[in-house]
């Protein structure tokens, strides 16, 4: 599968994407030419930890010690990789 | 954190429509996008332009710099983020830069909508500097006689100029490009060009009849095999050129046979502030009879949005008659465009005549056909320049007009 998620890659937000917390909207968003998605507390907390020299591994470590009550949160985690990969989202550094 | 909080179901599309009551203030909608027509005047005399035929009227009362940054203000704190800088030309104002700077402080993601005329190296480098996100261009033909001939200027060296500028200041590229009769069997070769300067995004929207357009109807519309055909091809094309340029192709209504939703619902997540003040819900409602629009030099926008009657009226569906308001489907499309259908049956309440199941939908049938009347379709253009407008303004001039409502 070609947008496999590795533990040792490095993501960013992509170019011209900009990611922000929205006061009025109680989430964080992603914006970009011509739209934006909102993004529900989990969501928004794995893309805010993209700064372009994190590992999804570390990424994974922060999340889990932030968070020690979630359990198997992982594959959560890889999802939503996954799923900001394909919607172009994120880039891979 | 929850798992159910992670993942693609927790990922929710903004612009999702759930307002099925009437005030904002009880159903928490937000201006998501705010679109400031900042003026109505414009190089460009574009015969498929959505602006009002009467524009000249708004080109003498514009909006000050300091009344635009407190509509910047005002809306951010009703929640809008996406702000789009249009027109007529925005560049023609000096301040843009200005609106630009207060913009970015304020956390928008800001784009500007431009012909390009008018941008030149200085003043883009003031944008990059100030924060504007992107920019969007409109491009018209990969011919300089069909760009020269719709927009009745020659400007077809200067957008491929300022094309290349926009790519090397680091901006996206964000085309848009107007479908209609003239252009529309060229898709394949303006997908080309739009590869070839390096697009990011291209939009091909066929041309929806409004203003200017809806003058030009019959002399702008294509055949339904004609948007077929070009579907077809940015479906090849999309295929071959994979992620690396998106391609939105905006379906016209008048060949489907149901209506869009138009503005994604009235008063849900647009708000426009026109070059006057006047603040709208859609581009056109300006048409729509029994209305007043609040302008914001007399009210807040807060009021605007939440509370003005204007706002309130078509929220929801609550104001719908048959068969609209029995309908199964009411939900996807809200019955439509209330512009279209006032402008065609002089009822704003009626279901937009594009869909299939109104008993008005033969005057787009009708429609449809006059435009393949080759003595209709000769009639020459009527482009949207200050004269023209004038006329219409004045009453000196209803050519083509008398058949819709509200047209001045």
């Amino acid at each position: 599968m070609e947008n496999k998620i590795q533990h040792s890659d490095v993501y960013a937000i992509a170019l011209h994407h900009r990611f922000q917390w929205e006061e009025a909207q109680q989430s964080y968003v992603i914006l970009f030419p011509e739209g934006m998605v909102k993004l529900h507390g989990g969501a928004g907390e794995v893309i805010k930890r993209l700064d372009a020299k994190a590992t999804v591994a570390e990424v994974v470590a922060d999340l889990k010690a932030t968070f020690p009550d979630a359990e198997g949160i992982e594959a959560d985690i890889i999802g939503m990789f996954e799923l900001a990969l394909e919607k172009a989202w994120i880039r891979k550094i | 954190m929850t798992q159910t909080s992670l993942g693609e179901s927790v990922v929710q599309k903004v612009v999702q429509a759930q307002n099925n009551g009437v005030a904002a203030n009880v159903t928490h909608t937000q201006p998501l996008w705010l679109l400031a027509e900042i003026t109505y005047r414009c190089p460009l005399h574009c015969a498929f332009c959505y602006n009002p035929t009467d524009y000249d009227k708004h080109t003498h009362n514009e909006l000050s710099t300091e009344q635009w940054i407190q509509v910047l203000r005002d809306a951010r704190k009703l929640g809008a983020i996406q702000l789009g800088i249009s027109g007529g030309e925005p560049l023609l104002r000096d301040d843009i830069e200005d609106i630009v700077i207060e913009a970015k402080k304020l956390g928008y993601y800001s784009n500007l909508i431009t012909s390009g005329v008018g941008l030149t190296e200085k003043r883009i480098q003031a944008f990059k500097d100030g924060g504007l996100d992107h920019i969007q261009l409109s491009m018209h033909d990969i011919t300089e006689e069909i760009n020269n001939f719709i927009t009745n200027t020659k400007t077809f060296e200067l957008k491929k100029k300022v094309a290349a500028m926009i790519k090397n200041h680091g901006y996206p590229m964000v085309l848009n490009v107007v479908i209609h009769r003239y252009n529309i069997g060229h898709i394949k070769e303006i997908l080309e060009m739009a590869e070839a300067l390096g697009a990011d995004y291209v939009e091909l929207a066929n041309t929806q009849y409004y203003g200017w357009s809806l003058v030009n109807r019959n002399q702008l519309m294509p055949l339904k095999e004609q948007i077929d055909e070009a579907e077809k091809i940015t479906n090849e094309f999309r295929k071959k050129a994979g992620n690396k340029m998106k391609i939105f192709f905006v379906v016209p209504d008048y060949f489907g046979n149901r209506p869009k939703k138009c503005m994604n619902g009235w008063g849900e997540v647009f708000m426009i502030v026109t070059a006057n003040g006047d603040v709208l819900p859609c581009h056109s409602a300006r048409v729509l009879p029994n209305m007043v629009f609040p302008n914001v030099r007399d009210s807040g926008l807060e009021y605007s949005w939440k509370d003005s009657p204007a706002f309130n009226k078509y929220r929801g569906d609550s104001w719908m008659k048959g068969p609209c308001v029995t309908c199964p489907e009411k939900a996807n499309d809200l019955a439509g465009c209330r512009c279209q259908a006032f402008l065609l049956t002089g009822d704003a309440e009626s279901a937009d005549p594009v869909c299939s199941l109104s008993p008005n939908h033969h005057l787009i049938e009708k429609a449809i056909e006059d435009s393949k009347n080759p003595v209709l379709a000769s009639q020459p253009i009527i482009f949207r320049t200050d004269k023209n407008s004038k006329k219409y303004a004045s009453g000196e001039s209803t050519e083509r007009v008398e058949e819709f409502h509200a047209l001045p």
